[in-house]
């Protein structure tokens, strides 16, 4: 077993939107924490209950039953979180997907919470477009864990056909389309 | 047999590369071994009692010789020289070296093997009918829906993360040969009037701490639909299934909780979402991935040949044992397939060594077309050997010590690794297999007691399979000790069903002893032509129980 160095923490989360480190404009706020000024996102219950805007967004708990109410609702938000209060916890991978598959949300859909470099590529394949990464992880890590696949069998958010399909298609395709290789 | 095309290769060398990364992160500290776990454990890296230990998906157990010949290389060069089949058709290493394992991996993939997804609560590795394809029952072949389910499992974005492992099994034959009622989805292939492949969707079915039969949430699913429906299925339990409570995660827990018409309800309504979606197969689809289990091309065997073996049958004691016992019918005439014993007293159940991979993988080449087979109850399978081949790979198995006589009956038994290897273990499992193996070695006995089924695990957690043996041993801990539980009337199959506990446990150096008597109480009991399960569930535990506590 390796040492377990100290990891130098860097002073904020390390954010990624669509694969890109970004700035952060917004806070998120705790059940409990008083929002500080500027866009803030809220626990769902407090959301629901704001007066909507563009700067107030809500994040989901995991265990959250994304009812066709909750989702048309949902859908005027700026920005949707869902948290991974432990990186282990799969249930927010579900959520993305329905919000993007089923509801069609088009803005955000950012992971929040235990949000672990190992665990961002299939978050991006649920549909996760925002990435706020635990204090500790590294971006560069992260960003090389994204690309760690170049194809999927599943259809999913990122890719709307199943391998299968894309299979028949390039048998289909007559050869001479294929790539060269002298 | 599946060959991998650019895709899967390119996914299998991705993988290979990622687990590199991970690994090299985890050894520079720059991942904690808590995070480290479930990425390991999803390239079947596990930390064990002594050294790590490295499973090797085999799917749905299928093996090809050069892929034999990988596994033997690989348990040379990394290992101690053997490996462990797993009542999940997988192979295990026992002590491999913790850094090489990315190494292994690479090695694998170089003959399209894996260790994907053996562990985790993740989608584990399809297991199926070890005679598929060759089965004189089977009404529909399971080995490409088996090919499907594995593409469509692996990696799957939303299912990294389950409450708890999550393991399918498939059948298309009558008889039941992968315990489908005993796993957390069971999917049964039929035809309907109309020659077209129905599935008949079972769940809710495990061992383990808390043993179910499986309750069946689809009779007639047209096959179109089967990936959307397992989505559907395994969605709602990803969310509804419970996280609180490892021992409660399982999705039997969540079929009862709900009751199987909630359950029902739930799923298809997900369904409807996903119903005729994108991954709704097409018959193109379908027969491109059947394509790959085309029959080979078997030479005929004439009736002269038939005739030679059927007299030799005859005449020869010891082969027609083997021929009762280790040989099953084939759907062509003048076939049969050939199942190999890993059973024998001084070897652990399961084991084979490094050589005798290598020269498995020579007599697959040499009598059954390069292909074999993994079975949940830990042997291996040629499945294509023409009649008039019969005697001289008998006699090969012989001197290999891969012949014995001995397939379902009562030495047979099934074994998980237990406390000799496992971290989970509460007791030793190998010296008891090992002693009831020494005690009844007499074959006329053992023929004389017909089909018997013995299933030991070394804990709850039930990779012995003990709930359906028709005699169930259970390794468990008291103030320290090993004790060991005995249940009768357990089975697999059509007519699956759970033991029952005969009463206090035992000591490891009484179970042979009270195995007899059991035995005996059988013996004694049983009418003409009854098996140990016909008497046992004729006359009930009771008889059982006052003889063994008298």
């Amino acid at each position: 077993m390796p040492d377990q160095a100290p990891i130098s923490r860097p002073e904020s989360r390390p954010y990624l939107f669509r694969g890109q480190p970004a700035a952060d404009t917004w806070t998120l706020v705790r059940e409990g924490e008083a929002p500080v000024g500027g866009a803030a996102i809220l626990p769902l219950a407090d959301w629901l209950e704001a007066a909507p805007g563009a700067t107030l967004a809500p994040w989901l708990p995991a265990d959250t039953e994304l009812t066709d109410e909750l989702a048309r609702r949902l859908l005027d938000a700026p920005l949707i979180a869902v948290d991974f209060p432990k990186f282990t916890d799969g249930r927010g991978y579900s959520l993305a997907r329905l919000l993007r598959e089923r509801y069609a949300f088009a803005g955000e859909i950012r992971a929040v919470g235990d949000v672990l470099v190992d665990q961002l590529y299939f978050m991006t394949r649920c549909g996760f477009d925002g990435l706020s990464l635990r204090e500790d992880q590294w971006l560069e890590d992260a960003q090389r864990a994204l690309g760690a696949f170049s194809r999927a069998y599943q259809p999913a958010v990122d890719q709307p056909e199943p391998l299968f399909r894309r299979r028949e298609r390039e048998r289909a395709r007559p050869r001479q389309e294929a790539p060269a290789y002298a | 047999m599946y060959r991998y095309d650019t895709h899967d290769q390119t996914l299998v060398n991705e993988r290979v590369a990622q687990f590199r990364d991970q690994m090299e992160r985890y050894l520079a500290g720059r991942l904690s071994e808590e995070e480290f776990l479930p990425l390991r454990v999803q390239n079947g890296l596990y930390v064990q009692r002594h050294a790590p230990m490295l499973r090797i998906a085999i799917p749905y157990g299928m093996l090809a010789s050069y892929q034999l010949r990988k596994l033997g290389d690989l348990a040379r060069d990394y290992d101690r020289g053997y490996g462990h089949f797993t009542t999940r058709t997988n192979l295990q290493l026992n002590w491999p070296k913790l850094e090489t394992v990315p190494d292994m991996l690479e090695e694998l993939a170089s003959v399209q093997m894996h260790a994907i997804q053996t562990s985790g609560n993740d989608i584990r590795n399809t297991t199926t009918d070890q005679f598929a394809g060759v089965a004189e029952d089977e009404e529909v072949d399971p080995r490409p829906w088996c090919e499907l389910i594995r593409q469509w499992s692996t990696f799957h974005p939303e299912f990294a993360y389950l409450p708890r492992k999550f393991k399918i099994a498939v059948t298309g034959a009558a008889e039941d040969r992968a315990a489908i009622q005993v796993h957390d989805v069971g999917l049964r292939l039929w035809r309907d009037n109309s020659g077209e492949v129905r599935v008949k969707v079972l769940a809710g079915g495990g061992l383990g701490r808390t043993p179910m039969i499986a309750d069946v949430v689809r009779e007639d699913l047209p096959w179109q639909h089967l990936l959307t429906y397992l989505e559907a299925l395994v969605r709602v339990y990803n969310q509804f299934g419970r996280r609180d409570n490892k021992f409660k995660a399982r999705i039997k827990i969540l079929v009862k909780a709900l009751g199987i018409e909630e359950f029902r309800r739930r799923v298809e309504a997900e369904w409807a979402h996903l119903k005729d979606g994108p991954q709704t197969l097409t018959r193109q689809t379908v027969e491109s991935v059947a394509a790959h289990f085309v029959d080979p091309e078997r030479r005929p065997v004439s009736a002269e040949a038939i005739a030679a073996f059927e007299r030799l049958r005859g005449e020869n004691r010891a082969f027609a044992r083997f021929v009762t016992n280790n040989v099953a019918g084939h759907k062509v005439p003048g076939y049969k397939a050939v199942t190999l014993s890993l059973k024998r007293a001084g070897q652990s159940p399961g084991d084979v060594t490094a050589e005798q991979m290598h020269q498995i993988a020579d007599l697959a080449d040499a009598y059954s077309f390069g292909e074999l087979r993994v079975t949940h109850e830990q042997n291996l399978v040629l499945s294509d050997v023409p009649v008039d081949r019969l005697e001289a790979l008998w006699n090969e198995l012989q001197a290999l010590g891969l012949a014995n006589p001995t397939v379902g009956t009562l030495a047979d038994l099934i074994c998980c690794p237990g406390g000799d290897y496992c971290a989970l273990a509460n007791a030793k499992s190998i010296p008891v297999a090992q002693a009831i193996q020494e005690r009844f070695d007499d074959l006329d006995f053992l023929y004389d007691l017909g089909p018997l089924e013995l299933n030991i695990s070394g804990c709850m957690n039930a990779c012995g399979h003990h709930h359906v043996g028709q005699i169930g041993i259970l390794g468990v801990d008291k103030k320290g000790e090993e004790w060991y539980q005995i249940s009768l009337g357990g089975a697999q199959g059509n007519e699956a069903s759970l033991g029952k506990i005969l009463g206090p446990s035992f000591s490891r150096e009484k179970v042979p002893e009270v195995i007899d008597t059991l035995l005996q109480v059988y013996v004694g009991e049983r009418s003409d032509g009854e098996t140990f399960l016909d008497t046992y569930r004729r006359i009930g535990l009771k008889p059982f129980k006052e003889r063994v506590y008298a």
